[in-house]
């Protein structure tokens, strides 16, 4: 196998196989992130929120041995920091870039914390096994690409066509966009701003929790400190990528992730390429396409500003 | 009202701040006596719960101050998950101006604060690994683990396991001891079968466990059925290789506990000897200016086999020939990495 070239079949097919799977993450907490900015509100700490999310879900899986109760915990532990989150923004409309970032030093110490005292040494899981869709998985070449992966990449996929759906088909997109877009006036026609935007939110970090248990029982059935490494804001800035739509989000995780894998196989084969090098090819590409595609996209006119009722 | 409730907050912050600062000046570094404690401070680049790097370091410190007779002979405290070197910089300078008789830099990323901070205490001594330089400066130690010596026994095994003769090792930064380490299982895997594929990765950071299960995922997919890897991030490739049923070479710590199936066996650091020399040369008054390896001749580096493991006769027998081999001298490993 590892005398073929970089462009034979059965690579192209580890590659593609790669990239689908490594994009899970990255999906979920970019989507949550999209719903959330779209509605005016910019969170950094994503970051924070997945590995408290992913902190959560391995925890309670190796207590309980049930890998369902630590997505539930994921779930509750990501809804929690958003309700925090939510507070914070709506109520203390404290300054975004900040206290999201706040948030990010807190998830992560805390995880840390966690982690040294109540499981103490490292230690791995049995995570969840790939999901077998009859008729689908079996596709040759399709079925390993697309249909070999376990139920929480499935997920993370369906939350594309699921968040598009909402955003601009349903009242509740509507609000929403109304909402990042003028405030004001969304607030005269009886919108509440506030309500909105909590949803928003508490969304964002139940989906940002719903990654990082992807990552620890899903991808890696394994949890250590600073996991993520980073990936909370590349999730962010895939929102940018993606021109605040998840059809453009999916796209960005797509790029990233495919060039993530297509980097490792490339090391694996031993194409003669710096290691340095390869590993930053995944970041230089996005940024290259970001630049190339000049378009004329805008953020939501509201973003990142604090809204206060004027009575 | 409001202004009065600041003033009152800055002034106890201030005080708070000022409280924590009287420290320096006051205790003096422990002359050579023997009734003080030796106390040695160590900083760390990841937890010592790693099962890798860190944790060598801290399992060591543990064991000689067993030995030393506990904490009436030497005392230590850590710093440890210090991935930021400034974070550890002001870390060492604190506990330099605390007066502690050693302080272990243990992370090549600290050279250059150590370089800096070293000249401003020179009673205090330094210990800075894994490395060779000691800047020429009396007061620093160096050490380093000669870790392509276990990776040739490991890489010997490796080859004598692999039914699809294909190997793969999850690398972290191409650099000092990964390197050495990766470049002796390259060279015991080709000695033992000059056929076997050795595909090497190398992931660019020593903590991303994200990016070392990713690697471990396309080295399996590649036909790969034996891994090794270095540095604090293979926990990740060790949670694929289990859930994949594929086996794993460990070095710096004894990682069975994470694989208990398939964790055939380890090349286990043992800083122990580097520490009990220096802190004899400390005591005597000679404070650095010289270099320490561990390396399997001195016990330094021990191959620790998992005994929940079954390994084969023959391949026992090869990876015994291979340390003897390296202990004798008989057996050179030849070495690119820039020191």
């Amino acid at each position: 196998m590892s005398g073929e070239t970089l462009f034979s079949g059965a690579v192209l097919v580890g590659i593609l196989t790669s990239g689908i799977r490594l994009a899970t993450p990255y999906l979920y907490a970019a989507i949550g992130e999209t719903f959330g900015q779209r509605s005016g509100v910019l969170n950094l700490g994503v970051e924070g929120q997945m590995l408290l999310g992913a902190f959560a879900a391995f925890y309670v899986a190796l207590v309980t041995g049930s890998l369902w109760w630590g997505v539930l915990a994921s779930l509750a532990v990501g809804a929690l920091m958003g309700l925090a989150m939510a507070v914070v923004t709506v109520n203390f409309q404290a300054e975004q870039g900040i206290s999201g970032i706040g948030f990010y030093l807190f998830g992560m110490g805390m995880s840390d914390l966690l982690f040294q005292k109540l499981v103490g040494t490292v230690k791995t899981i049995q995570g969840f096994q790939p999901l077998h869709i009859p008729l689908l998985s079996d596709l040759p070449v399709v079925g390993k690409i697309f249909f070999s992966h376990n139920w929480m990449v499935y997920v993370a996929y369906l939350l594309v066509p699921l968040g598009w759906f909402v955003l601009n088909k349903t009242t509740l997109g509507v609000k929403i966009r109304a909402v990042g877009e003028n405030p004001k006036a969304a607030d005269s026609l009886g919108i509440s701003v506030g309500a909105v935007r909590y949803y928003t939110i508490i969304q964002g970090g139940i989906l940002s929790g719903l990654a990082g248990a992807a990552l620890s029982v899903g991808l890696l059935n394994v949890f250590q400190e600073n996991m993520t490494s980073g990936m909370g804001f590349i999730a962010v800035a895939l929102v940018y990528f993606g021109a605040w739509k998840p059809l453009g989000v999916l796209g960005g995780a797509l790029l990233f992730s495919m060039v993530n894998a297509l980097q490792l196989w490339m090391q694996v084969l031993g194409i003669p390429i710096p290691p340095d090098l390869a590993v930053m090819l995944p970041y230089v590409l996005t940024i290259l396409v970001l630049v190339v595609s000049v378009s004329k996209v805008r953020a939501p006119a509201a973003l990142a500003k604090p809204f206060e009722r004027e009575e | 009202m409001k202004k009065v409730i600041w003033f009152l907050a800055v002034l106890g912050i201030v005080a708070l701040a000022l409280s924590g600062c009287g420290k320096s000046a006051a205790t003096q570094p422990a002359q050579q006596e023997q009734a003080k404690p030796f106390r040695i401070a160590v900083i760390l680049p990841s937890s010592i719960h790693d099962l890798a790097f860190s944790q060598s370091m801290y399992d060591a410190l543990v064991a000689v101050q067993k030995q030393m007779g506990g904490e009436s002979a030497m005392q230590f405290v850590y710093s440890d998950g210090m991935y930021k070197v400034d974070d550890a910089a002001a870390a060492i300078r604190d506990y330099a101006s605390q007066g502690y008789d050693l302080i272990i830099a243990h992370g090549s990323q600290y050279g250059s604060s150590l370089q800096e901070i070293a000249p401003d205490f020179p009673k205090t001594s330094f210990a800075w690994g894994t490395t060779v330089d000691t800047f020429g400066m009396p007061n620093v130690f160096a050490y380093e683990a000669a870790s392509e010596q276990g990776g040739y026994v490991n890489g010997v095994m490796a080859a004598k396991l692999s039914k699809s003769g294909v190997l793969g090792v999850i690398g972290p930064i191409e650099t000092g001891d990964a390197q050495r380490y990766v470049e002796g299982f390259i060279a015991g895997a080709k000695a033992t079968n000059p056929n076997v594929k050795v595909q090497v990765t190398w992931t660019g950071s020593f903590s991303d466990v994200s990016a070392a299960a990713e690697a471990a995922n396309t080295h399996i997919a590649a036909g790969a059925d034996v891994l090794t890897g270095t540095a604090q991030m293979v926990v990740g490739a060790i949670g694929v290789a289990k859930e994949k049923n594929v086996l794993w070479f460990g070095t710096q710590a004894d990682q069975s506990s994470l694989a208990p199936k398939i964790v055939v066996a380890n090349q286990v650091y043992h800083w122990e000897i580097v520490l009990t020399q220096m802190i004899d040369l400390i005591k005597k008054g000679t404070l650095g200016g010289k270099a320490f390896a561990i390396n399997l001749a001195n016990g330094g580096e021990v191959v620790e086999y998992n005994p929940q493991f079954n390994l084969p006769k023959d391949a026992k027998e090869a990876a015994e020939a291979a340390i003897q081999g390296i202990k004798a001298g008989s057996i050179k490993i030849p070495l690119n990495t820039k020191k």
